[in-house]
C-alpha cells in the first residue's frame, strides 16, 4: 500500500520529463513517419503519396553518395581518433605535472563549438590567407599554395584534421580514466616479471580498457555519422555535391529545397542506422554498470 | 624498465615525491624522461597552434589579416577586427543576448525536468522504472538532427519558430538524456540514512529533495548546468534552421554570416575576432571549473 503510493509519487516526479519527451521527441518521431508518406512542402500543401518518397530515395544518387561519403568519413576518422586518443592517454596518464598539463591542453578544444572551430580551420586551410599553406611552403613541402577545398579528397582530409584536433581529447580523457581504474598491483607484478612498457600496454592496458575503447568508438562513430557543421562550414557540400553528408542532404532537401516530405523519408533512413548503433552503445553501458 | 629514477630535477622530482606504489605509472626511465617531456611539449604546441594564430590574426589590422601570403605575427596590435564584429548587422550585443537567453532557458528546462525525474527514478519504487528511464533516453537513439523536419512543422503550429523558447526546447531535447542519467546516478549514490530519518519526522518528498538530496548532489547539478550551457552555446544546425531572422541569430550562426561577408570578399580578421569571442565563455568555464566539467564527461559519457 505504502509502496504503491510511493511509486505513484516517484512517477509524478518523472512525469514532466516524460511529458516533454512524449511531446518533443515521441510525437515528432511519429509525425516523421507520417510526413515521409506525403509530399509536404515548406511552402505549404501536403498530400498522401504512399511510398513514393522511399522509391525516390532508392534512386537518388546524391542520397546514396552522401550515405557512402558519411560512412567513408566515419571509417577514416574513427580509427584515427581512437588510436591517437589511446596513445595520448598512455602519455597523459603518467603521474607528472607536464603530463597533467598535456592532458588539460589536449582536452581543451573539446569545449569549443564545432561551428567556431570549423571557421578557424577553414581559415587555416584557405588557399590565399591560410597558414597551413604558408607553413607547408616555408617547410618546403609544397611548391605553390594548394587549393584544399577544390578537391573532395583534400577537403575531406582538411575536415578530418580539424575534427581530430577538436575531439581527440574526448577519447583520451575517457581512456585515461579507464587506465587509472586498473589496479596498480597488476602493473607492479608485470614489472617484477620483467615486462617492458609496450608489453604491459599490449598485455594489460589494452585488454583491460577494451570496454572503454568499444564505448568511445561507438560514441565517436555515431557522432561522425551525424556530421554536419564541419562540412556545412568548410566544404559547403562541394565540389559538385561530393561532400554532402547524410544530415547535410536532409537539411538541403527539407530546408533549402523545401521538400519536407522527402527530407522526412531521408531522416527515417538515417535514424534506423543510428538506432542500431546506439542500442549497441546502451547495451555496453548497462553491462558496464553491472560489473 | 626500472622504477622511478633518482633524478632530483624537473619532471622526475614530481614523481619522486609520490608514494612508491605509484611508481608503476612512471613507466619511463631516465633518458626517457627528457624524451617524454619533449613529446609533451610538441603535442601541446600542436594543440595550441590553431588558437594562438587565430588570436594573433584577430589582433591584426584588417588589411594585414587579408594579406596574401599571410604572416604569422601581427606587425601592430589593432582592435579594429573586434570593432567590426561588434558593429556587424544588428550588433554583437544582440547576438550575445540571443545566445545567452537560449542557453539560460535550456539550463532552466534541463534542471526543471531532469532533477525531479532523476529523483523519482532514484528514490522511489516506480513501476516499470527501467522502461521509463529508457523512454527518457529516447533522444539518444533518435538523434535530434533527424527530428528537425517534424519539429519545424510542430513549432510553426505552436508559434515557437524564431523564439528563444523554441530553440531552447530543441537544445533540451539534445541535453535531457545526459542530464537525467547524471541526476539519477548522483541521487542513487547519495546516502539514504538522513532521508529515512526525515521521513520518520514527517518530512514530505519535496522537502527531502530540496533539503537533503539536492545539497548532496550539488556537484552534479553544477555539471548539468555547465554541460547545458556549453551544448546550447555551441549548437549550430538547429539554430541555423529555427532562428532564420537576422536579428535572432545566435553567435555561431552570426559568425557564418560574417564570413559570407559583403560582395564576396571574406573579412577574415573579423571572422577570427568572432571566433575568439565565441570560444571565450567555453574556455573560461573549462579553465575555472575544470573539475565539474571533466567529471561530467567521466560520470555520464553518453553524449
Amino acid at each position: 500500500m505504502i509502496a504503491m503510493r510511493r511509486g505513484a509519487i516517484g512517477l509524478l516526479y518523472a512525469a514532466p520529463a516524460l511529458a516533454f519527451v512524449a511531446f518533443f521527441v515521441l510525437y515528432p518521431m511519429l509525425d516523421l513517419i507520417g510526413m515521409s508518406l506525403t509530399n509536404a512542402s515548406l511552402l505549404g500543401g501536403s498530400e498522401f503519396i504512399g511510398l513514393k518518397n522511399y522509391v525516390k530515395a532508392a534512386g537518388d544518387a546524391t542520397f546514396w553518395h552522401s550515405l557512402a561519403f558519411t560512412t567513408k568519413y566515419t571509417l577514416l576518422i574513427t580509427p584515427i581518433l581512437i588510436g591517437a586518443g589511446f596513445l595520448l592517454a598512455l602519455l597523459a596518464v603518467e603521474p607528472s605535472r607536464i603530463a597533467r598539463l598535456t592532458r588539460a591542453v589536449v582536452f581543451m578544444p573539446v569545449v569549443i563549438g564545432l561551428g567556431s572551430s570549423s571557421l578557424l580551420w577553414v581559415w587555416l586551410f584557405d588557399e590565399q590567407v591560410g597558414l597551413v599553406n604558408k607553413l607547408l611552403l616555408d617547410l618546403g613541402l609544397i611548391g605553390q599554395p594548394m587549393v584544399w577545398f577544390a578537391d573532395a579528397t583534400l577537403g575531406l582530409w582538411a575536415v578530418i584534421l580539424s575534427i581530430v584536433w577538436k575531439v581527440v581529447g574526448y577519447g583520451m580523457i575517457l581512456l585515461v580514466s579507464g587506465i587509472q581504474s586498473i589496479g596498480a598491483d597488476i602493473f607492479e607484478a608485470a614489472m617484477l616479471d620483467g615486462a617492458g612498457f609496450w608489453q604491459r600496454v599490449a598485455r594489460i592496458t589494452l585488454p583491460l580498457t577494451v570496454r572503454t575503447i568499444a564505448l568511445t568508438t561507438l560514441v565517436s562513430a555515431i557522432g561522425s555519422m551525424l556530421a554536419f557543421d564541419q562540412f556545412y562550414i568548410m566544404t559547403a557540400g562541394g565540389p559538385k555535391s561530393q561532400t554532402f553528408t547524410s544530415v547535410y542532404w536532409i537539411y538541403q532537401n527539407s530546408f533549402i529545397y523545401f521538400k519536407q516530405g522527402y527530407g522526412a523519408t531521408l531522416s527515417i533512413l538515417l535514424m534506423a542506422i543510428i538506432f542500431l548503433a546506439s542500442t549497441a552503445q546502451l547495451l555496453l553501458m548497462r553491462r558496464g554498470a553491472r560489473t | 624498465m626500472s622504477a622511478a629514477p633518482q633524478s632530483s630535477r624537473g619532471v622526475a622530482r614530481v614523481r619522486d615525491e609520490r608514494p612508491p606504489r605509484l611508481a608503476r605509472r612512471g613507466a619511463f626511465a631516465r633518458p626517457g624522461v627528457y624524451l617524454f617531456g619533449a613529446l609533451c611539449l610538441v603535442i601541446m604546441a600542436l594543440m595550441l597552434f590553431p588558437i594562438a594564430v587565430s588570436l594573433m590574426a584577430s589582433l591584426k589590422t584588417s588589411v594585414e589579416a587579408s594579406a596574401s601570403p599571410p604572416h604569422y605575427f601581427p606587425s601592430q596590435i589593432s582592435l579594429e577586427n573586434y570593432a567590426r564584429v561588434f558593429h556587424y548587422q544588428a550588433g554583437l550585443p544582440t547576438y550575445l543576448i540571443n545566445s545567452f537567453s537560449v542557453a539560460f532557458l535550456t539550463i532552466a528546462l534541463c534542471l526543471l525536468l531532469a532533477v525531479p525525474a532523476g529523483y523519482g527514478l532514484a528514490c522511489f519504487p516506480v513501476p516499470a522504472k527501467e522502461a521509463i528511464f529508457l523512454v527518457l533516453l529516447l533522444s539518444l537513439m533518435a538523434p535530434y538532427q533527424a527530428l528537425l523536419t517534424p519539429l519545424h512543422r510542430l513549432f510553426a503550429t505552436l508559434g515557437l519558430a524564431n523564439t528563444y523558447l523554441g530553440l531552447a526546447i530543441i537544445h533540451t531535447v539534445l541535453q535531457l538524456p545526459f542530464s537525467v542519467y547524471l541526476m539519477r546516478n548522483s541521487f542513487e549514490a547519495a546516502p539514504k540514512e538522513l532521508a529515512e530519518a526525515a521521513v520518520m519526522d514527517g518530512a514530505g518528498s519535496f522537502q527531502i529533495l530540496w533539503w537533503i538530496f539536492l545539497p548532496a548532489a550539488l556537484p552534479s547539478v553544477v555539471t548539468l548546468v555547465l554541460f547545458a550551457f556549453i551544448a546550447s552555446w555551441n549548437e549550430f544546425i538547429a539554430a541555423l534552421i529555427f532562428m532564420n531572422r537576422e536579428s535572432g541569430f545566435t553567435v555561431p550562426v552570426m559568425l557564418v554570416g560574417v564570413r559570407q561577408g559583403h560582395f564576396g570578399a571574406v573579412d577574415w580578421g573579423a571572422v577570427q575576432a568572432g571566433v575568439m569571442i565565441s570560444i571565450l565563455p567555453c574556455l573560461l568555464i573549462y579553465l575555472l571549473l575544470q573539475k565539474y566539467y571533466v567529471s561530467g564527461f567521466l560520470n555520464g559519457a553518453i553524449k
